[in-house]
C-alpha cells in the first residue's frame, strides 16, 4: 500500500466517525422535535399575563455601553417601548469608561424616573453588568448590549416562562436585524438554526449561553451563585454553565425577539465567531466536570460534547475536502498537460454506471438533509411557514468558507493560553 | 422527595433518548453503506456480465476461424469487439477509484487482461488473413507509487484511441498476478522500474510518450486516417447521389 492510500483509509475512517457523531446530535434534536414540538409555545400577538398591573414582578435591565454614543438611545428607547408596567421595569445604564459620547448621551436619562445611570472606570462589560446587579433591587433582572434592540413584546413572552417557579432564567431569540450584504444574509440564516438548536435544547434543560443581549434571570440566581467573573470574554456562557452545574433551569423563549446587529464585513464575522468559539472552548474545558455526569444531566451529553463535536467536524472536513480537492486537481492538470483541454475526441455518454454511489457521499446526503431539517424548522419557529429562501444557500457558501478559519483560530488560540494559563499557575506555585 | 423522583424518572427517559438516538442514527448509517455496497455490487456484476459477453464473442470467433480456417473475411468487424473493451476499461478503471471491494476489481481486471490478450491473438491472426488496417499496442503502467506519467499516458492513449479506431490498445497492470501477463512481460523486456512503458512497432518504449511522438512511431495511423476519411468522404458522396436520385 502506498503512503497516499493509507493517508486516504485514515481520512475515511475519520469522516465516518465524525459524520455519525454529527448525525447523532441532529438525530438527537430531531427526536426532541418529535417528542416535545407540541410544546413550543409562540405568540403572535400581543399578551397579557396578569389583570393587575401590581402582579406584574419588577425588572431591571442593565445597558452596559462602551463607545456606543451612536447606538445607546436606540437601544434605550427600544426598552422603554416594552409593553410592561412603568413602574415595574427599570433601567440602570452603565458607561463602562468609554471614550466616545456616551456619557453625554445618557445625561438626557439622569431624570427619567424609570433610569439611573452610572459611570465607571474600563473594566470590561461584565463588571458594568456587576454594577447593575448590586443596584438592582427587584426579583428579575437583565441585560442588553447596547447594539441591540428589543421586540415590545418580547419581555411579556419571557415573563411568561417564570410562571414556573423551576424556571430560574429564559433566554431570548435573536434576530438579524440588517441584510445589506451576503455576509448578513447568511448570518441571518445561522440566527435562525440557533432558534430551533436553543429551543431542543431548552426542552432537555442544556442550554450553555444565556445570550447577553436581553436574557432574564432571578435575581436569587446571583444571590446563590455569585455575579459575573471574568471569563474568557464570554460572561454570558459562563454564567449559563454555572447555572447548570448548580442545576438551575434555563428557557428559551422562541417568540421573544431580540434584534442585533451582526458584523458587515467578513473580517469583523471572523474576529466575533473566534471570539465566541474561543470562549465556548476555554469555559467548556473550565466546566470540563460537567461531562458525561449523570447529576448534571444533559448539559454534559449533548451540549458540550456536540460543541467539541462540530469544532473538530468542521475542521476535519474542510481538511478531507481541501485533501480531496487538491488530488482532483493535480489529476486533471497532469491531463490537462498531457493532451490539453480538447474535450471534444471524448464524448460524453450517459451511463448510470459512472453515477457516485459511494457510501460517504450517501452518508454526506443523509447528515445536510439533517442540517437543512434544522434551517427550515428554526425558519417555520421564527416566521410561522418553512420556505426555502436564498440566505440558506449563503450561509452555506461563506460558512463552509469562513467557518474552518475562525474554528482553527479559536483552537489555537485557546491550546495556546490553555497552555499559558496552566505554566502561570505551576509558575506561582 | 417528589422533585427528587420527577429528576429520577427525567432521566431514565433521557437515557433512554440517548440510547434510541443512536439506534436510529446506527440504523441510517449502515442503510447508507449497505446501499452503496449494493449498487456497488449491481455494478460490478454489469462489468462481469459485459466480460462474459466479450469471452463468448472471442471464443466464438476463435471457433469459427478454426473450423473455417478460411474464414471470409467480411464476417468479421474489428471495430465493434475493441469498442466493447474499451467500455469495459473505463468501467474497470472507475471500480477501481471508487468502489471499496478491492479483491472483486482485482479479479475483474484480471480476467479483462487476460480477454486482452486472447482479442490480441485472435486481432493477429485475422489480421494476416483480411490485412485489416490494425495496429496493436501494449501498454504497462502502475497504481502504485504515484506514478504521475502513467496519469498523463493513459490520458493520451484514451485521446488517440477516441481518434483512431484502428489503434487498439492494450493496457495493463504491471503488478497484477497474472502468469500469461507474466509471459507477456518477459516477451516484451517490461521494466517495473521503467513505467509507464508502451510496445509498439515491435519496440519498448519507456516513459511518457506524446500524442506526438506515438505518431511519429506509429506513421501508419496518419495514413489509415486518411484513406477512412477518403471512404467516408466517398460514402457521403454516393449516398448524396443516391438520395437526390430518389428525390427525383
Amino acid at each position: 500500500m502506498t503512503l497516499a492510500q493509507i493517508m486516504q483509509i485514515i481520512l475515511e475512517l475519520f469522516f465516518y466517525c465524525f459524520s455519525f457523531l454529527s448525525l447523532y446530535v441532529q438525530i438527537y434534536f430531531l427526536v426532541v422535535f418529535l417528542e416535545k414540538h407540541k410544546e413550543i409555545k409562540i405568540h403572535r400577538s400581543p399578551i397579557k399575563l396578569f389583570e393587575n398591573e401590581e402582579d406584574y414582578q419588577g425588572v431591571t435591565i442593565t445597558v452596559p455601553a462602551y463607545n456606543e454614543g451612536l447606538n445607546v438611545k436606540k437601544t434605550v428607547e427600544s426598552l422603554l417601548k416594552l409593553n410592561y408596567p412603568k413602574n415595574k421595569l427599570f433601567l440602570i445604564l452603565v458607561d463602562d469608561g468609554s471614550k466616545d459620547n456616551t456619557w453625554e448621551v445618557m445625561q438626557e436619562y439622569k431624570d427619567h424616573p424609570q433610569i439611573k445611570i452610572f459611570k465607571k472606570e474600563n473594566g470590561g462589560k461584565y463588571t458594568a453588568q456587576n454594577l447593575g446587579l448590586e443596584n438592582t433591587q427587584t426579583p428579575f433582572l437583565g441585560c442588553l448590549d447596547s447594539d441591540s434592540e428589543v421586540d415590545p413584546e418580547s419581555l411579556n413572552r419571557i415573563m411568561n416562562y417564570f410562571a414556573d417557579p423551576a424556571v430560574m432564567a429564559v433566554a431570548p431569540t435573536i434576530v438579524s436585524r440588517n441584510e445589506e450584504n451576503i455576509v448578513q444574509r447568511a448570518q441571518k440564516t445561522d440566527y435562525e438554526l440557533q432558534i430551533y438548536v436553543k429551543k431542543m435544547l431548552a426542552f432537555v434543560n442544556a442550554i450553555h449561553v444565556t445570550p447577553g443581549p436581553f436574557s432574564i434571570f432571578r435575581k436569587s440566581v446571583f444571590e446563590k451563585i455569585g455575579p459575573y467573573r471574568h471569563a474568557h470574554q464570554t460572561e454570558d456562557q459562563e454564567i449559563a454553565m454555572r447555572m447548570q452545574q448548580n442545576h438551575m433551569r434555563i428557557e428559551h423563549a422562541p417568540d421573544a425577539y431580540v434584534y442585533t446587529n451582526t458584523p458587515k464585513t467578513v473580517k469583523a464575522l471572523y474576529k466575533q465567531r473566534t471570539r465566541w468559539i474561543y470562549g465556548f472552548i476555554r469555559n467548556a474545558l473550565d466546566y470540563k466536570h460537567l461531562v458525561f455526569k449523570k447529576k448534571y444531566g444533559n448539559i454534559g451529553f449533548i451540549t458540550l460534547p456536540s460543541g467539541f463535536i462540530s469544532v473538530m467536524s468542521v475542521l476535519f472536513l474542510f481538511l478531507f475536502t481541501g485533501y480531496n480537492l487538491y488530488n482532483y486537481v493535480k489529476q486533471k492538470t497532469l491531463i490537462i498537460s498531457a493532451v490539453g483541454l480538447n474535450m471534444s475526441t471524448t464524448s460524453f455518454k450517459i451511463d448510470p454506471f459512472f453515477i457516485n454511489t459511494s457510501a460517504i457521499l450517501f452518508i454526506s446526503i443523509i447528515v445536510y438533509s439533517s442540517v437543512f431539517f434544522s434551517l427550515f424548522m428554526g425558519h417555520k419557529i421564527l416566521h410561522g411557514k418553512a420556505k426555502f429562501n436564498l440566505n440558506i444557500i449563503w450561509f452555506f457558501i461563506v460558512y463552509s468558507i469562513v467557518a474552518p478559519f475562525w474554528l482553527l483560530k479559536a483552537v489555537i488560540n485557546a491550546i495556546r493560553n490553555y497552555e499559558s494559563s496552566w505554566t502561570k499557575e505551576i509558575d506561582s506555585r | 422527595m417528589i422533585s427528587n423522583l420527577k429528576n429520577k424518572l427525567m432521566q431514565k427517559k433521557d437515557i433512554l433518548r440517548y440510547i434510541v438516538v443512536f439506534f436510529i442514527t446506527l440504523t441510517l448509517f449502515l442503510t447508507a453503506i449497505w446501499l452503496s455496497s449494493f449498487i456497488n455490487n449491481y455494478k460490478l456484476n454489469d462489468i462481469k456480465d459485459i466480460q462474459n459477453k466479450i469471452s463468448l464473442d472471442i471464443s466464438s470467433s476463435e471457433t469459427q476461424f478454426q473450423l473455417l480456417s478460411s474464414m471470409s473475411c467480411k464476417d468479421v468487424s474489428a471495430s465493434t469487439l475493441s469498442d466493447e473493451l474499451n467500455n469495459l476499461a473505463e468501467k474497470i478503471t472507475y471500480s477501481e477509484q471508487n468502489i471499496k471491494n478491492q479483491d472483486q476489481v482485482t479479479d475483474l481486471k484480471k480476467y479483462y487482461s487476460l480477454l486482452e490478450i486472447k482479442d490480441y491473438l485472435l486481432m493477429q491472426k485475422i489480421q494476416q488473413k483480411c490485412n485489416m488496417p490494425v495496429i496493436p499496442i501494449f501498454y504497462f503502467y502502475t497504481t502504485r507509487d504515484n506514478c504521475s506519467n502513467c496519469v498523463k499516458q493513459s490520458a493520451v492513449l484514451s485521446q488517440l484511441r477516441a481518434k483512431y479506431p484502428e489503434l487498439r490498445v492494450y493496457s495493463f497492470d504491471y503488478n497484477l498476478d497474472l502468469s500469461a501477463l507474466d509471459t507477456l512481460k518477459k516477451i516484451f523486456k517490461v521494466d517495473d522500474k521503467k513505467l509507464p512503458a508502451i510496445y509498439m512497432d515491435d519496440k519498448l518504449y519507456t516513459g511518457f510518450q506524446s500524442e506526438e511522438d506515438i505518431l511519429k512511431i506509429l506513421p501508419e495511423l496518419a495514413k489509415y486516417e486518411k484513406a477512412r476519411l477518403d471512404a467516408e468522404a466517398k460514402a457521403a458522396s454516393s449516398t448524396n447521389k443516391s438520395s437526390t436520385s430518389t428525390d427525383r
